[in-house]
């Protein structure tokens, strides 16, 4: 098993009661393997992911519980040990493409950040494998984007600059948090293709959190649903999404977006 | 990026243009008259009349300026009313005095702040952060002029660091910038707890910016994120800051120049608005404009190369 997450807990305590923001959260994922996160927003969907990453670096927030990723728990590392898995086993795409990179910097050097971080290279070999990272994450003229500023692009095109510098070390783990609620519809099609593309062709497991389940339900073959930091259903993608059994799952389905319904709930898109 | 400059560099010359014109103005609208302090009260008026003339004081004041300006542009600076000789002769030695200080000022500026800044932002809480933050709050609104006469107390009478009288460059580089640092220091001190407390706040911010947030998903550490991220974008409303703050060194220069009786501008300037010399203030005025002119061009050059997305826009 790669990832073995059990009874994860993130608990804030900086404002009066502590607030329970995930509770008990398990999940296991094998090689290769897409799994999808689904829930509301609020539901600690977040939360478990940047808890995974080691992104929750705030004294008045609790983690608690393991995540034994490749026979080593990750929670309890020091931040030194961590940094020795983010952006190389580990890495993350997140809800916010249009914040999420440097404004000031170029985007081949954003890319390959972790290639500087974790393994000695010559500049010529850095930039040949963040243009090979960029043309994985489907960015069209990797040479052109190499040399441009964030604000140069679109949104879909700063995702999938996200993904190029998350794959560029070609992690075991990709977190994708909402990777396409901030984008449209034909580029959220898109990107989803180019993840699954990624994980066939490089065999990269994904941890896919969205609060669309017929999105999900495109992309996945296992899927989690949360409700308030709880997971209150699990199972294959399909029988959650054709037999819900909680009120709350048939509630995400019945309120997913007409549009992807029309098109068979959001399959081959 | 050319076209900007351009229009930045016309930007820079009307600016000039408009301030000599309005000091112009401004000294034919106040009362006093150049031939009181030259001729004496005792003068008669035939006297008087034919010193106008012979300055070019019975012209309009638009044919005066054109004159003024057309011998500027070619250098000429025009002559003293008062001392009857030419005003760059004048004026360039003190010109100098000041200059040197403003710079020094600046200078203490950037070293004593950037240093500050980060130490407080990295140590948000910290004891450093906490003692920085206390005395920012006190210097920030302590006048120039009080902080000069404070550390003439200090360091001249108390603790006897230097000896209250001015050291002119020809003894020596050193000896003179050793007496400069403590007037630089009054001017610098006020604004430098500004931006302290502006470094530490944009450095603050930044660090809660979602691109940090990658950075450390990288597997940065908190001291690389500070450097290769943070450092960069939190530096450009500082730049800002620092540009504008150009003018108020200029201007604490010439106060903090009375306190230390340094034989700058600021003497020269007072004493001329005295005499109505209007040639020598003039071209004080025009000089200390053109600085702060120069340098918050220099500082738009440099933010534009530090925030790619202006160009963009
Ligand atoms: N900095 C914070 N302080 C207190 N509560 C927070 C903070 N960040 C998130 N939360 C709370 O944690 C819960 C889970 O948030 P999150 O994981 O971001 O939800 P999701 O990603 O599923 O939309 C929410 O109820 C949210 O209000
Ligand atoms: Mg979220």
């Amino acid at each position: 098993m790669m990832l073995d997450i059990r009874d994860l807990s993130v608990v804030f305590t900086d404002r009066g009661a502590p607030f329970t923001a995930v509770d008990r959260f398990s999940l296991q994922m094998e090689e290769g393997e897409i799994v999808g996160i689904v829930g509301e927003s609020g539901s600690g969907k977040s939360m478990t992911a940047h808890a995974l990453m080691g992104l929750i670096r705030r004294s008045a927030v609790t983690v608690s519980g393991s995540a034994v990723f490749e026979g080593t728990d990750l929670l309890p590392l020091s931040r030194a040990e961590l940094r020795q898995y983010q952006g190389r086993d580990l890495s993350i795409i997140f809800q916010e493409p249009m914040t999420s990179l440097n404004p000031t910097m170029r985007i081949g050097k954003q890319v390959e950040e972790s290639l500087r971080i974790h393994e000695k290279l010559s500049r010529a070999e850095r930039k040949a494998r963040a243009l090979d990272a960029m043309a994985l994450a489907g960015l069209p003229d990797p040479e052109e984007v190499y040399r441009q500023y964030p604000h140069q692009l679109s949104g879909g095109m700063r995702q999938r600059v996200m993904i190029a510098s998350a794959l560029v070390l070609r992690p075991r783990l990709l977190i994708a948090d909402e990777p396409t609620t901030a984008l449209d519809v034909t580029i959220q099609a898109q990107i989803l293709e180019t993840l699954k593309d990624i994980n066939r062709k490089e065999g990269t497991a994904i941890l896919f959190i969205s609060h669309d389940l017929g999105v999900v339900k495109a992309l996945c073959s296992r899927v989690v649903v949360m409700k308030q930091g709880e997971i209150v259903e699990s199972g294959p993608v399909d029988d959650v999404f054709y037999h819900p059994r909680e009120d709350y799952t048939k509630l995400l389905i019945a309120s997913r977006p007409k549009r992807e319904k029309l098109r068979g709930g959001g399959d081959n898109e | 990026m050319g076209k900007t400059l351009l229009k930045r560099a016309g930007l820079l010359i009307g600016t000039l243009l408009l301030v000599s014109m309005l000091a112009f103005v401004a000294f034919s609208v106040i009362p006093g008259d150049p031939t009181d302090s030259i001729l004496g009260i005792e003068a008669t008026e035939e006297q008087r009349l034919a010193l106008r003339a012979q300055l070019g004081l019975d012209q309009p004041i638009y044919q005066r300026y054109w004159s003024w300006l057309t011998a500027f542009v070619t250098g000429d600076f025009g002559q003293s009313y008062k001392y009857n000789m030419p005003v760059s002769g004048l004026v360039a030695a003190q010109a100098k005095v000041t200059l040197v200080l403003a710079a020094v000022s600046f200078v203490l500026i950037v070293v004593i702040s950037l240093p500050l800044g980060l130490i407080s932002a990295r140590h948000q809480g910290g004891i450093v952060d906490r003692v920085v933050t206390v005395l920012t709050q006190v210097t920030m609104s302590v006048p120039n002029f009080i902080m000069g006469l404070g550390l003439m107390f200090l360091f001249a009478l108390v603790l006897k660091w230097f000896e209250p009288k001015y050291i002119p460059l020809e003894d020596g580089l050193g000896a003179h910038l050793r007496f400069m640092v403590f007037p630089a220091l009054a001017i610098a001190l006020p604004k430098s707890a500004m931006t302290v407390k502006l470094l530490r706040g944009s450095i603050l911010g930044e660090m809660g910016q979602d691109y940090i947030r990658t950075a450390y998903s990288k597997g940065n550490s908190q001291g690389s994120a500070l450097w290769r991220h943070v450092l960069r974008n939190a530096m450009i409303p500082v730049v800002t800051f620092l540009a504008m703050a150009i003018g108020d060194i200029m201007a604490g220069s010439i106060v903090v120049e009375q306190v230390f009786t340094i034989p700058g501008l600021g003497r020269i300037l007072i004493s001329s608005i005295g005499n109505r010399d209007y040639p020598v203030v003039q071209a004080i005025v025009v000089l200390l404009a053109g600085v702060v002119v120069l340098c918050n061009f220099l500082a738009d050059l440099l933010y534009r190369v530090m925030d790619p997305r202006i160009d963009g826009r």
